[in-house]
């Protein structure tokens, strides 16, 4: 049993409906009981679909759990099947269906439909939503993808993109593009906007793009394996990522042509005199693998940030996340419990957070500033205009992104200099975002905190016995709100290293002197 | 003077035939209430042992997540915990302390019940017990099923005050109690209103903390005051107490009507009801007049989510000139829904129960300007051109009693005013 607050990741079977609605043509039976229809909408709200998933679902009671649930799910499956019309269907459970073992796909095996039905297997008590994409798209591919002639010009398939993906929607359009300046054609793309017999013609394709691991891994491993298609190992997210992305595309087909580089922003926009107040800010990074990857790079290379921390939650790919900690000279948070992230933010006190909503939110309870980089996904992630986190466009968006909620160059200044001004003091915040002023910590946000009811913060355990004196508390007071957590971190570190019990406005100076850059 | 409501309709949909069917039922199931109770009842913390599709529920059900501090968790099962019951019993003991240890201000831990845990027949009521005396007295541990396999929506709340009720202590006094989870702001004018007619005691269930000086007995007298609470109806009578039936406090009839109901009981003079409520009456009857006006002569189909639908449809017929379609409902109890449904002239199909696919036929086929529906079929539905009320923002919105008639109007008026606001430019 695993005490449990929020989840990064849902249960496989909202996995497979990820699966399901991104796709056409497809319909999922899921043994299921009344209740779990809420995973609707998940797309019909969060994502703003116009449309119903394309899922039916047995919704069996208490009162049927006597009789017969196994003619439920044939009832239901007959009915899916002569309403909705589908070129295939995948046959599955949910947790609670899991345990009644009724077996839905022996089951629409023998109902013989006259179109493919693909049985999941989804154990819901071991597994995650991740996972649940993966192996659904996985066994659809292996179900209806077959080995055929290559295409005359050079194609490849687009794989991973799912509903409820986030900024998926806008990926798909940009990497299109981009593979078509480079000479390439997009054979398919799944799941997301494929039918059943687009999926059937993936064969063709000359190699794989494989977007998004968490959901495609497994679908781009056993196309290589059968139809001897490699795929690609880049994700081009990022200016730098991008041009890897290319040079490995390159180096698949043989083709070079020219890429036009102009509206890539993102490197001026990095390099212009304006953004040197980005120097060195501390950010901790966490989401799921793919996104933490690739922001680490972003932020290291082509922002001049410090990566401070970074983790993810997605346990599949922790060996993965280590190694790239290893790289980045921190320790991987491997964790899908929020109030472990939460305390090891604390503990850091970040200039800035690159994470999920999730740390959108601890974001805000600290006074951190925060831009989100990955699922779970939320309303505010589907926005109306045009937004790819990936490509050449996608690295101008993520500049724009991760930008807006730093209070900037001047206004830092400023902030500095006068910051007893009545207007202009601390917990103000950005002044481009109205109310965003970070929340008292104590107990009475006790409300708007996190589960554990904490006293005050300390931010290290070892720091116990330094004491501040009051000049000193008071002279850190004087620094701006957005840098003081680090100041106090600093500080408490330089006196620790010295065995000092006692911190002075002296020894504050001192250390701002020896941690200078 | 106050006008006066329209008289009761000759023929009253209470003997109408019920279209039952059984299908897909598209319902939340009752975890959701803890979304609201969990903030109602302040010193309460709710577990739900259950799977991580209950974890992400809850942090779905209200559209968006709510990052706030929740007095809510899940104990999520894993592989293990279905292997031996034994082992289930004890991880939860040990999840139980681990959560108590870290919020010493909880009072009263309510277990509830899941699809997952009823299957493997967890027995949280043995749990709660054992627990109860290990954590007593400064916690009590009550338990509830909220299952998809047992409730539907609302009635996890009727579930989790029902299971209060056993152990309310007894009482020889005549004391009103008032049924039902309000917001707080509506709860304090209820209770302005009843103290100005002269009622009391008053208590209402659920009481804001566990030291509430709520009892039941056999001189208990009790009105809902929400129209979902069937179990928590008859666990009270099983302690003696006795219904106060009547329509439920939407609109200003209903207000008045349900007013009247207790005021009769506890012998007010006319002249007082009438002191006391022509005021907010007249108020009430001028804000909707306000905000209905888009509801004039407009139809309207429910799908069943709250068990709200009937004394709902009940308010925009008769306070807000609509014309209902089809009254759909998940469970109809004729001892709660009685009177409301005499007061709904006959004309609508009234159902009960769900086939999601056949009721949308329906629904697409009759086009109503208004169908009242949950998340899950909002958007597909205004897509196909028809404008949607999403029915739980009816539960997440204080909606009752007289200060609030004219929002109750103004959410069913505002996706049609938005739809003509929007014009062609929406399309």
């Amino acid at each position: 049993m695993k005490l449990t607050v929020w989840t990064y990741e849902g249960p496989p079977h909202v996995g497979a409906m990820r699966v399901a609605t991104g796709m056409k043509g497809l319909h999922y039976v899921l043994h299921a009981p009344q209740g779990d229809t809420y995973a609707d909408l998940l797309f019909t709200m969060i994502e703003r679909r116009n449309h119903r998933p394309p899922v039916t679902y047995t919704t069996f009671q208490a009162r049927d759990l006597g009789s017969d649930t196994a003619g439920l799910f044939k009832t239901a499956c007959q009915d899916a099947f002569d309403r909705f019309k589908p070129e295939a269907i995948i046959v599955g459970a949910s947790c609670t269906a899991e345990l009644i073992q009724d077996d839905p796909g022996g089951l629409a095996e023998t109902m013989g439909l006259n179109i493919p039905v693909i049985p999941l297997e989804l154990p819901s008590y071991q597994r995650k939503e991740n996972f649940g994409a993966d192996e659904t798209f996985f066994q659809i591919v292996r179900h209806l993808a077959k080995p055929m002639p290559r295409t005359t010009r050079v194609t490849c398939n687009l794989l991973g993109p799912t509903a409820l993906g986030f900024r998926h929607r806008d990926d798909i359009q940009e990497i299109t593009n981009l593979l078509y300046e480079l000479g390439v054609e997009v054979n398919v793309t799944a799941p997301m906007g494929a039918t059943p017999a687009d999926i059937a013609k993936m064969g063709q394709a000359h190699f794989n793009v494989l977007l998004y691991p968490e959901t495609g891994e497994q679908a781009a491993r056993y196309c290589e394996r059968t139809f001897d298609q490699p795929f690609t190992k880049t994700v081009p997210i990022g200016a730098g990522a991008t041009h890897d992305f290319i040079a490995e595309v390159q180096a698949l087909t043989g083709i070079s042509a020219d890429i036009d580089t102009d509206r890539l922003r993102q490197t001026w926009w990095s390099r212009s005199v304006d953004s040197t107040y980005l120097t060195g800010k501390r950010v901790f990074i966490f989401g799921d693998a793919t996104h933490v990857k690739a922001a680490a790079r972003i932020a290291r290379d082509e922002m001049g940030f410090e990566v401070a921390g970074l983790g993810c939650y997605n346990r599949e790919f922790a060996r993965d996340i280590r190694a790239l900690a290893k790289d980045y000279g921190v320790e991987a948070l491997i964790t899908d419990d929020y109030l472990e992230v939460e305390a090891a933010i604390e503990a850091l006190q970040p200039e800035m957070i690159l994470g999920t909503q999730m740390e959108r939110h601890i974001g805000k309870r600290l006074g951190i500033p925060c831009a989100v980089i990955s699922a779970p996904v939320h309303v505010q992630d589907f926005p109306a205009r045009y937004s790819p986190q990936m490509g050449f466009e996608g690295a101008n968006v993520i500049f724009d992104t991760w930008i807006h909620p730093l209070v900037m160059g001047l206004e830092e200044h400023l902030l500095h200099m006068f910051r007893e001004d009545f207007e202009f003091h601390d917990a103000a915040g950005p002044s481009h975002h109205g109310g965003h002023a970070p929340q008292p910590i104590g107990p009475a946000a006790g409300e708007a905190g996190s589960m554990p009811a904490k006293a005050a913060p300390l931010p290290d355990p070892d720091n116990d016995n330094v004491i501040w004196l009051m000049d000193a508390e008071k002279e850190l007071k004087k620094i701006p709100f957005f840098v003081r957590g680090k100041a106090r971190r600093n500080t408490e570190h330089y006196a620790a290293e010295r065995g000092l019990q006692e911190i002075s406005i002296d020894t504050l100076y001192e250390a701002k002197a020896h941690f200078a850059r | 003077m106050t006008q006066q409501s329209p008289p009761p309709p000759a023929l009253g949909c209470r003997s109408s035939p019920v279209l039952k069917q059984r299908g897909q039922r598209e319902v939340f199931c009752g975890l959701t209430g803890i979304i609201w109770l969990h903030r109602k009842i302040q010193d309460a913390f709710f577990l739900v042992v259950g799977s991580r599709t209950c974890a992400h529920l809850l942090q779905s059900a209200a559209g968006v997540m709510i990052f706030a501090e929740p007095r809510f968790g899940t104990a999520i099962l894993e592989e293990s915990d279905l292997a031996g019951l034994n082992d289930a019993h004890s991880e939860l003991d040990r999840t139980v302390a681990q959560l108590l240890e870290r919020r010493p201000d909880i009072r009263q831990l309510f277990l509830v019940g899941s699809c997952p845990s009823e299957v493997i027949k967890l027995d949280l009521a043995r749990a709660a017990e054992r627990l109860t005396q290990v954590h007593a007295p400064k916690v009590r541990v009550l338990d509830y099923s909220g299952s998809g396999i047992e409730t539907t929506f609302t009635q996890g709340e009727d579930a989790c005050l029902a299971a209060m009720v056993p152990v309310l202590p007894a009482t020889e006094a005549r004391e009103l109690v008032v049924v039902g989870a309000l917001p707080d702001v509506v709860e304090d004018q209820m209770l302005g209103l009843l103290d100005a007619l002269g009622i009391g005691p008053v208590h209402v269930l659920p009481a804001r903390s566990a030291d509430s000086d709520l009892a039941v007995g056999p001189n208990t007298v009790f009105a809902l005051a929400q129209p979902f609470l069937g179990d928590t109806h008859a666990a009270l009578e099983r302690r003696g107490a006795r219904h106060l039936p009547a329509p439920f406090p939407f609109g200003e009839e209903g207000t008045t009507v349900w007013l009247a109901a207790i005021a009769q009981e506890f012998g007010v003079t006319p002249d007082r009801f009438a002191e006391v409520t022509d005021a907010p009456r007249r108020r009430a009857r001028q804000a909707i007049a306000q905000a209905a006006a888009p509801l004039a002569d407009k139809s309207v189909f429910f799908f069943p989510d709250s068990q709200l639908e009937i004394p709902l449809a009940r308010f925009l017929t008769r306070e807000c000139g609509m014309l209902a379609l089809e009254v759909g409902s998940p469970y109809i109890h004729d001892a709660l829904h009685g009177p409301d449904l005499d007061l709904l002239a006959q004309g609508p199909q009234i159902s009960e129960g769900q086939d999601v696919d056949l009721q949308l036929d329906r629904c697409r086929a009759a086009r109503p300007d208004l169908t009242v529906c949950g998340l899950g079929l909002a958007n597909p539905l205004e897509a196909e051109g028809l404008s949607t009320k999403w029915a739980i923002e009816l539960v997440f919105t204080p909606v009752h009693f007289y200060e609030q008639a004219g929002d109750l109007a103004s959410l069913f008026a505002r996706p049609l005013r938005r739809k003509s606001i929007l014009g062609v430019a929406a399309e």
